[in-house]
């Protein structure tokens, strides 16, 4: 179960708003390589994970992940705070104010709401931990291109360790990778059969 | 400018990241011995940090708290405010 901590991750505060970067921050809210996607993904995938090592990795990874909706939410929430209609309009972000005023919602840069064709949850462990490995990197680039879009120091700070948390993300899943094909290299199975099973 | 207590939400916050990133690293290298015993010292290090700042400024855990009257759990800042 979850129990929640009345703290970020890491601290988001920003001091000036600007509702143009809340537009383009909030795909890692609810955009396909989002961190809804990856909470959503990594905590779905874990209950079929054949091992201890993989299950631990997939429901802590996907429990970070909801840390960091919350950081990528509260980013979205101070860029856009107080700022009037007429303002959150001329920035590009009048038909999110239409419905959403100044609420946070789930949905991708191009304006596109969540959706869990974004992510698989395959139940077979090659499958899946090569999808997260593509998750990581794909949050990865999405990152860079959000830092390179801002020019906040208190927007670019957060980002940039959201970033760094991808990398070594990633390089958790490649270790999961790794220790399930020794694992399953041990046994003999037969060419026909290429897809390990341990039952 | 920093207050105290952002200062030592600061230092909870920095402990408690160090006990996750060791928290992965641990799950794909159960056998790293040198790993969980810095595991288990950063822990207690993070504890005593986050029962300093309970102590001062109430529970970051609704469930660890001893709460006065009005119910503090629901008090300003949460996570996603700031004071500037």
């Amino acid at each position: 179960m979850w129990i929640y901590e009345k703290k970020l991750e890491y601290p988001v505060k920003i001091k000036t708003p600007n509702p143009k970067m809340a537009k383009y921050i909030i795909t890692q809210y609810g955009g396909p390589d989002g961190e809804l996607a990856a909470s959503l993904r990594y905590l779905s995938q874990r209950f079929s994970m054949p091992t201890n090592e993989t299950k631990g990795i997939l429901n802590d990874i996907g429990t970070e992940e909801l840390a960091h909706l919350e950081m990528v939410g509260s980013m979205v929430y101070q860029l856009t705070k107080g700022v009037p209609a007429d303002v959150l309009e001329k920035e590009g972000l009048g038909a999110y104010y239409t419905d959403h005023d100044h609420a946070v919602y789930p949905m991708s840069a191009a304006g596109n709401p969540f959706t869990a064709a974004y992510i698989q949850s395959k139940g077979d462990v090659i499958a899946d931990l090569h999808e997260d490995l593509a998750a990581e990197q794909k949050a990865r680039a999405t990152y860079e291109n959000l830092i390179r879009l801002a020019n906040d120091p208190d927007v670019i700070d957060p980002l940039r360790f959201l970033r760094e948390r991808e990398v070594v993300h990633f390089q958790r899943f490649g270790e999961a990778l790794r220790l399930v094909q020794e694992k399953f290299a041990e046994k003999k199975f037969y060419i026909n059969t290429p897809m390990p099973r341990t039952w | 400018m920093n207050t105290h207590r952002e200062n030592l939400l600061k230092e909870v916050m920095a402990a408690d990241f160090t006990l996750i990133d060791l928290n992965l690293y641990l799950n794909t290298h159960p056998y790293d011995q040198r790993a969980i015993i810095l595991f288990n010292n950063c822990a207690q290090r993070a504890r005593m940090l986050r029962n300093e700042f309970e102590r001062l400024y109430g529970p970051l855990i609704a469930s660890n708290s001893t709460s006065r009257c009005p119910w503090q759990w629901i008090n300003s800042p949460w996570p996603w405010e700031h004071q500037s």
